[in-house]
């Protein structure tokens, strides 16, 4: 199962279009023939991706295609039954433990690996007892240890760009579905990550407050982040990626340039799939 | 109504209220640490300390506090190991008997609600702090515990009210507090309607005092579920 990765270099302004071909840049992740199962359910049955600074790659399927599961493997928040997955070149250990399950060989790897990763979830998950801005310093202060004046007034530019500068005092309650996101977003740039991983960002979302969520995102596309979106919103995927990925039944079944993929799949379920999602 | 009587009562007993609030205090601190300690180790993967910790806070809550203690001030003694330990210099004073007995009593009935409190952290906000990169120490003492501790704190305010009310158990092993005093003035007087009226009331203006305090600290403790600020005020900020 090698996948044919497309690196591409993005930079400047919008469109952000991928620019096929170009040199290869420095990986930034890689993930080798990932399995995963709950019980009897094979959910990932052998998943590989790299992803190059500069990446946006979305990924798309079904319900139950295993888009979360293969996210929450690369951060270990579900732990694979095999595979590899590297960060920043850094392979994440893994041993099998006493009861034959595999685990990670160490916690506080994990924990670094995890800091830069930033991940944005479906319900946002803010923490409820802290304010926004609190929680956009939280892991930056606590975690990566750095001073904390510093941290608040990173903080505080990040909370501009996502256009809620204005509610940084406020608890996560008394913000709306589109807000709490854009801070949930803030929080996981707040600890400079090298990959974004984005689970369904917009789909706990009412169709209204969709928009301005996507902006965000489309955003940070455009300064060359790298990134990895499972979405729903097709036709936000086609634009903002280099590179797009339909899982079927834990594996690729369809992987290439958005062009490709939501123009002219070679899959027939995929083309399905995107026709019924348009 | 003879009031002069329930006012020199009123004073007599009010000499109590130190002796029952160092019981209450101490015993509810110590407990706490206690409850925390418990409630963590029934939630642990470590099915024997799971199971110890179980079984004491099932002991604890099955049984009277004041047999409890009985057995606590009468019981101990009758090992003689224990009367030629260290431990002897405290356990042969009702006060330490007494505290030791709230204690584990407050630690019992704490932990069942500090374990409720944690349980009910939503699992997606303890998701996003590993995601984060917390864990272990640091992951319980920023996330987990403030949440689940303002979950737990009505629950615990009610508890900490049954221990106000628990104290004058310690009377009856000679302990000078609210209700020991007014037993002694009843066998002096013989006017025990009158004592245990002015008694009960001193009780319901500590809880009284007591309830408030709890109410100020959840307010305090939780502006995330009171009405956001109508504007974000520059004071406001430069408070940060
Ligand atoms: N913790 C778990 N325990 C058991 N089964 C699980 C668990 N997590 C996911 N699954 C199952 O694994 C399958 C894949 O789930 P996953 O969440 O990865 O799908 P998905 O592609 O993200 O779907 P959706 O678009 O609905 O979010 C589903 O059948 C789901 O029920
Ligand atoms: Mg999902």
């Amino acid at each position: 199962m090698e996948m044919q990765s497309h690196g591409g270099i993005r930079s400047g302004s919008p469109p952000a279009v991928p620019r096929e071909g170009a040199q290869r840049s420095t990986e930034a992740l890689s993930v080798v023939d990932l399995h995963k199962s709950f019980g009897t359910l094979e959910v990932l049955k052998g998943v590989s991706l790299d992803a190059h600074e500069g990446d946006v790659i979305a990924i798309i399927g079904a319900s139950g295609s295993g888009k979360s599961t293969l996210l929450r493997c690369i951060n270990m928040l579900e732990v694979p039954d095999a595979g590899e997955v590297r960060v920043g070149g850094e392979l994440i250990r893994m041993r099998t433990g006493r009861n034959g399950r595999t685990m990670p060989e160490d916690q506080s790897q994990v924990d670094r690996i995890r800091s830069r990763l930033g991940m944005v979830f479906q319900s946002f998950n803010l923490w409820s007892h802290l304010t926004i801005l609190e929680n956009v310093i939280e892991a930056p202060v606590h975690v990566q240890k750095r001073p904390r004046p510093e941290c608040v007034a990173e903080a505080n530019a990040i909370l501009d760009k996502v256009g809620i500068a204005d509610k940084r005092d406020h608890y996560p309650a008394h913000l709306s579905g589109g807000q709490q996101q854009r801070a949930a977003i803030a929080r996981a740039l707040a600890m400079k990550p090298q990959v974004m991983l984005f689970d369904e960002p917009t789909s706990a979302l009412d169709p209204e407050l969709v928009g301005e969520v996507l902006r965000v995102i489309r955003q940070l596309a455009e300064e060359g982040r790298t990134m990895l979106i499972v979405t729903h919103e097709i036709g936000f995927a086609r634009e903002v990626s280099n590179r797009a990925i339909y899982l079927h039944q834990g594996r690729i079944e369809e992987e290439g340039p958005p062009a490709q993929v939501f123009g002219n799949p070679r899959s027939e379920r995929c083309r399905q799939f995107i026709q019924s999602h348009i | 109504m003879d009031i002069d009587f329930y006012w020199s009562t009123f004073l007599e007993l009010l000499t109590g209220v130190p002796l029952m609030a160092q019981l209450v205090s101490l015993s509810l601190a110590v407990g706490f640490v206690l409850a925390v300690f418990v409630a963590l180790i029934r939630l642990s993967r470590w099915r024997l300390a799971s199971g110890i910790a179980y079984g004491y806070v099932y002991v604890f809550r099955g049984t009277p506090l004041l047999v409890q203690m009985f057995l606590i001030y009468y019981g101990l003694g009758q090992f003689e190991w224990i009367r030629e330990s260290f431990l002897w210099v405290f356990l042969r004073q009702p006060y330490w008997c007494a505290i030791l007995a709230f204690t584990l009593n407050t630690g019992a009935y704490g932990s069942e609600i500090i374990r409720g409190g944690l349980q009910s952290v939503p699992w997606g906000q303890i998701e996003a702090a590993r995601a984060a990169g917390m864990s272990g120490w640091l992951l319980f003492r920023r996330i987990t515990m403030p949440i689940g501790i303002r979950q737990a704190l009505p629950a615990y305010g009610n508890e900490m009210i049954l221990m106000v009310k628990a104290t004058s158990l310690a009377s009856i092993i000679t302990m000078l507090e609210i209700t020991g005093i007014a037993q002694r003035l009843i066998s002096q007087s013989y006017r025990a309607v009158e004592i245990l009226v002015v008694a009960g009331v001193i009780y319901l203006m500590i809880n009284f005092m007591l309830t408030r305090l709890v109410k100020w600290l959840e307010h305090w403790l939780s502006p995330h579920l009171r009405d956001a600020p109508v504007v974000a005020t520059p004071a406001a900020a430069l408070a940060h």
